[in-house]
């Protein structure tokens, strides 16, 4: 494999119900300050059916050139369709780096990509740099349930490719009116070549807050000590006006379902204000909130690793402290009300 | 009938890992192996899939000699064999070199008994990729299905399966021929507490065993650290980010303080807290 | 449908493991049930492992066997709050084969200890708890598991399920434990690299030392604390009474904490890294205590039979040595095909006659002397270390008048005659 025939960087576009995934777009941030450093260009490649539209978003957010396979076929996303597209293009134009989104999508893509090319694959990135003179690219992410970080590289095989975490990659500040090339493909492909079928797709409304769009969470840990303990968190998070979180030993105790889970194994957040309540700090948390604008600890152990991951920390039992923030803030917040009332 | 062969990984328990703060290392020894707990349900799945239609479900893992612990804890699940691949030839591989040599394995197994199913866990609490299912499925050339939340029907007879897929905001329900692979979540099922004759049928079972001549084709420079693309470069602790403020005094003070904390972003709660 | 065995051993630790080795050894089909993840995940022990016990039941098991150290030097340390007189013995002859005893972690050595008895053919089921004995027609025909489909069917069912036998409680066989019949342990084990051991503790590569702590190591309640040297890890642990620890209002592991930061203790620890911290009973009720040991095809073995000689510490060879006799019972009995508590009855007298009955009914009395007289632990030994501190001291004054102080204070005559009779009785409790 002849390595300087692979060049420019390039982000999987995931588009789903309409609109770009957020983490496509934070992926362009990453992969910009990749190809700037390479001095190379930085690609997106879209496939679906009726999405060419996505191009300029993508050039505004920081794309030189967008790969488009916009056919019928690719109206669900499907393992072996979309994969194919893929290799055609990293056949056709040998990219250096590919990213994708750690999402369910972007993971179940990557890895069938990767056994076809072959080449490595780095999961879960949530550091990404690149080596100026060789384009080796250093993909760092937690190993071993969190307990160390590992620097992944792939030396001898092009394209690299890496998945990386939602909400970790900041994406540019949108550039409006940036354009770029759009690359038209199409390869052929019959219905009959694809194994599977999507009957239905079936989207889950009973979420009423997704917690990873909140701008304020309310997380709870095992420290609550049961399901009618954790009640608390929702009579905070109702005051507050702000999403449920939970740590993994709270779903696994079965007092939340696991799509309240950050961290780790759940999902990663970034609003404005996080609350951790009766929540150790365990790395594995962390990793999924620490990135939170605000972040506010009540532990009554003042030992707990939570207070050296928070701006705030409140030492105390959270069934003292909890009501009383819930009261006071009730109070002042209705006394906002009253004065602004008073100035009209 | 059905043959369903589930991957299954013996694993560090990384809840229970020490790490040696001096040299930033893990005290591997420190933590007990443990089957992955993913593919606990990975097994449990093809158990009730027997179950269903029936058939005979086999695990299959690649791994040094203790491995054979992890066989038996499926053995206990009610799975019906073991096959274990084990040689030193296979050691240090990434998710490339893991499916293929697990891929040459099926292969084999399929000679004995041809594989309809075969289903993996979501991910190794050490790997922590969930790359090798989807490999497997590639080199098998057969479709891969992942995130399997919930298999509604395995139709032999006609070839298909239908599975629910968890997608980010929901799920997408999916039909796929057969053969073809699963990788399944853990919200798919509930794994009981193993019956005794099952406990006593683990403690009697001897794995099948192969080293990598006991396979056909086998292409060594495909294996191991050999065979695997991905180098780990460097291992470091993950930062330990700084303490922030401990607010003092007595609860009612401390949350007054905190109160104005909050409302220096009094704008997040417009409209809210009114309740 | 349910499976059938010789016999069914429930739990596996010493006593357990040795008699399932026996069993399997001399032909039998065994069952041993241990609801620990693994044998020795849940056990306890400071530590010393006594080496002529072992190999009454595997002859030169040190060759292989998971070891700590062998133990070259024994100390005992009477302690009072800032001061300590020390004694004990060290002696080359033990650093060699055959050995005198060794430090264990018994997380390795009864996993290790079972895979034998599975070599002879045991069958070993972790993860599952017997939770009753199965009587039919007053007669005990199986266990019952906490596992779906758990019942399970033998001649003979062994209990070697521990201190505080709930199934042995269960049968009737004994009551539960009054607070002066059990002492509560609780220990830690703590990371120290080898060379500093060696070092600190006067040792060779592979030789290990054990320190009986007394007195103030358990604030002068009736009990004892030791610290043991293992390849890179020290054992530290208190055991006490719990009728002292309810007496007292102390917590266990404030006890720890206090023996822990003692200052004769203190700088042995220096650096160390808590690895593990483990509570557990001892039955020290000692002989009077023991409760029934047969029945109609039930045996009881082990700590779950009160087999401890608490004066010194002993357990796990009471454990073994009641082990192997029970198998040698049960096999004569499978000869016979009689499982009466007649026949079983042999087993009981067996023991009697064997050490572990000679040492119970020696010691039959120390717990409860020492427990009557608190004396001892909270008077005598502070006096022992300041006779001693006056001794050392060198302060110009002659040693003649030294002892005349020391004796003076020890008291006035009364008292000397007190201190007379306490040695008296003390002595023949412990001869
Ligand atoms: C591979 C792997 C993946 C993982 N993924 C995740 C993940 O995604 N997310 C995650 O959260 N964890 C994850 N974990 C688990 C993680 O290691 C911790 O076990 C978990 O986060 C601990 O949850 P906790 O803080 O709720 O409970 P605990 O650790 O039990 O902490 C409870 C806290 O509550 C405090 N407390 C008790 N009572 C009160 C009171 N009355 N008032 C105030 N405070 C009180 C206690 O002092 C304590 O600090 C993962 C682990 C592994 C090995
Ligand atoms: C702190 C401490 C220090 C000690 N130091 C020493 C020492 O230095 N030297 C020495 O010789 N002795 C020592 N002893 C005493 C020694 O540990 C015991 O006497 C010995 O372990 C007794 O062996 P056993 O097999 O009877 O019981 P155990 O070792 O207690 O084994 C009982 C087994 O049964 C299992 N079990 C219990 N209930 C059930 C059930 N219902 N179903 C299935 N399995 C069950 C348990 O998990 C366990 O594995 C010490 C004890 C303590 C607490
Ligand atoms: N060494 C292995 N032997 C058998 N199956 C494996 C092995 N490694 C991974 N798998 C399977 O692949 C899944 C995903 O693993 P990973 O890609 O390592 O996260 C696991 O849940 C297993 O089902």
């Amino acid at each position: 494999m002849n390595l300087e025939e692979y060049s420019g960087v390039w982000v999987f576009i995931e588009e789903k119900n309409g609109e770009i995934a957020p983490v496509s777009l934070e992926l362009l941030g990453a992969g910009r300050r990749l190809a700037d450093k390479r001095d190379c260009k930085l690609s997106g490649i879209l496939i679906g059916n009726n999405i060419s539209h996505h191009a300029a978003t993508v050039f505004e957010y920081g794309a030189d050139t967008i790969y488009v396979y916009d056919q019928p076929i690719f109206n669900d996303y499907r393992t072996e369709s979309y994969m194919k597209a893929l290799l055609h293009c990293c056949e056709k134009y040998k990219p250096e780096i590919i990213l994708y989104g750690a999402t369910s999508t972007g993971k179940d893509l990557a890895s069938a990509v990767a056994t076809d090319l072959p080449t490595g694959l780095t999961a879960d990135t949530t550091e990404l740099d690149v080596e100026e003179d060789t384009g080796l690219l250093l993909a760092s992410r937690p190993a071993f349930g969190g307990n160390i970080m590992a620097t992944i590289l792939c030396k001898k095989y092009r394209p690299q490719m890496a998945t990386v975490r939602p909400k970790v990659m900041k994406a540019l500040p949108p550039e409006i009116g940036r354009t770029g090339t759009l690359i038209r493909e199409q390869i052929l492909l019959n219905e009959s070549d694809i194994r599977t079928k999507v009957l239905e797709i079936v989207t889950d409304t009973t979420k009423k807050v997704r917690i990873d769009e909140a701008d304020i969470i309310v997380a709870g840990g095992k420290g609550l000590g049961s399901a009618e303990g954790f009640q608390l968190v929702h009579l905070l998070a109702e005051t507050l006006g702000g999403a449920v979180g939970a740590s993994r030993d709270v779903v696994e105790a079965g007092w939340i379902e696991h799509h309240h889970q950050v961290g780790q194994t759940g999902v990663t957040v970034t609003p404005k204000i996080y609350f951790a309540i009766g929540v150790s700090g365990a790395i594995q948390h962390l990793v999924g909130m620490r990135n939170s604008s605000l972040i506010i600890a009540i532990n009554k152990d003042p030992e707990a690793a939570i207070f050296e991951a928070c701006h705030y920390g409140i030492v105390g039992d959270a069934f003292e402290i909890v009501p009383l923030l819930v009261e006071q803030f009730k109070k002042s917040m209705a006394g906002e009300e009253v004065k602004h009332g008073g100035k009209v | 009938m059905l043959h369903i062969v589930a991957c299954i990984k013996q694993v560090p328990d990384t809840k229970i890992i020490k790490m040696n703060p001096k040299t930033n290392t893990m005290d591997r020894a420190s933590a007990p192996a443990i089957l992955n707990p993913y593919d606990e349900h990975a097994v449990e799945e093809a158990v009730r899939i027997r179950e269903r239609y029936g058939g005979t479900v086999s695990v299959l893992t690649m791994g040094p000699p203790p491995a054979v612990k992890a066989i038996k804890k499926c053995i206990a699940i009610g799975a019906d064999e073991g096959y274990m691949i084990s040689d030193r030839k296979f050691a240090g591989a990434d998710t490339l070199a893991t499916s293929y040599a697990l891929t040459k394995a099926l292969e084999k197994i399929s000679q004995i008994k041809p594989v309809d199913l075969v289903i993996c866990g979501k991910m190794t609490i050490d790997g922590d990729t969930g790359q090798v299912g989807p490999g497997i499925a590639r080199r098998l050339d057969i479709p891969p299905l992942t995130s399997v939340k919930k298999v509604e029907e395995v139709n032999k007879q006609d070839g298909y399966v239908i599975v629910h897929r968890k997608i980010e905001d929901g799920h997408e329900v999916i039909q796929s021929s057969l053969p073809c692979l699963l990788s399944v979540e853990k919200e798919i099922n509930e794994v009981p507490y193993a019956s005794f004759p099952n406990m006593l049928k683990a403690t009697r079972y001897d794995p099948h065993i192969w080293s990598v001549d006991d396979l056909e084709d086998v292409d060594i420079k495909q294996l191991g650290l050999k065979g695997s693309p991905t180098i780990v470069a460097k291992v470091w602790a993950p930062p330990k980010p700084e303490g922030g403020k401990v607010l003092e005094g007595n609860p009612a003070e401390k949350v007054e303080q905190l109160i104005s904390v909050l409302l220096e972003r009094k704008e997040l709660f417009e409209g809210r807290g009114r309740a | 449908m349910a499976e059938r065995f010789d016999c069914i051993v429930v739990g596996a630790g010493p006593a357990g493991i040795s008699c399932a080795f026996e069993l399997a050894k001399g032909g039998a089909s065994v069952l041993l049930l241990e609801r620990g993840e693994y044998p020795g995940s849940k056990n306890v022990m400071g530590g010393v492992l006594y080496r002529k016990m072992m190999e009454d039941v595997i002859p030169g098991f040190y060759k292989e066997a998971p070891l700590e150290r062998p133990i070259v030097e024994q100390r005992f340390m009477m302690m009072d709050k800032e001061s300590a007189v020390t004694f004990g013995y060290k002696g080359m002859e033990w650093g060699q084969e055959p050995y005198n005893n060794f430090t264990v972690l018994r997380a390795k050595f009864d996993q290790w200890f079972a895979s034998k008895a599975v070599e002879q053919g045991a069958i070993l089921v972790n993860e599952t708890v017997v939770t009753q004995c199965i009587v039919e027609e007053g007669r005990v025909v199986g266990v019952r598991t906490d596992r779906p489909d758990g019942d399970i069917y033998a001649d003979v069912v062994v209990l070697a399920d521990g201190v505080n036998s709930l199934l042995a409680k269960s049968l009737g066989f004994h009551k539960e434990y009054r607070p002066d019949e059990v002492a509560l342990a609780t220990m830690e084990v703590l990371k120290l690299d080898k060379k500093t051991i060696e070092e600190r503790f006067n040792l060779e590569p592979n030789q290990g030392c054990t320190i009986e702590l007394f007195g103030d190591a358990t604030k002068g309640i009736l009990g004892t604390g030791f610290l043991y040297t293992n390849k890179d890890t020290l054992s530290i642990g208190v055991g006490t009474l719990l009728s002292g620890l309810i007496k007292h209002k102390i917590k266990p592991y404030e006890l720890l904490e206090y023996v822990k930061n003692h200052p004769m203790i203190r700088p042995y620890l220096h650096g160390s890294d808590q690895q593990e911290y483990l509570a557990h009973l001892i039955p020290e009720g000692g002989y009077k205590s023991m409760g029934r040991v047969v029945g109609n095809g039930v045996i009881v073995v082990g700590d779950a039979a009160q087999l401890v000689n608490a004066i010194h510490r002993e357990g796990s060879n009471l454990a073994m040595t009641s082990g192997r006799i029970a198998a040698e019972t049960i096999l004569l009995a499978m000869e016979a095909e009689d499982f009466s508590e007649a026949l079983l009855d042999r087993y009981r007298v067996k023991l009697m006659e064997s050490f572990v009955g000679q040492d119970m009914k020696k010691y039959k009395d120390s717990t409860h002397h020492f427990d009557k007289f608190p004396q001892y632990f909270d008077q005598y030994i502070p006096m022992m270390n300041r006779a001693a501190s006056q001794m050392f001291t060198v302060d110009g004054s002659s040693k003649w008048e030294k002892q005349k102080k020391i004796w003076k204070e020890v008291g006035t005559a009364r008292e000397k005659i007190k201190i007379a009779r306490d040695a008296y009785r003390a002595w023949r409790v412990m001869k």
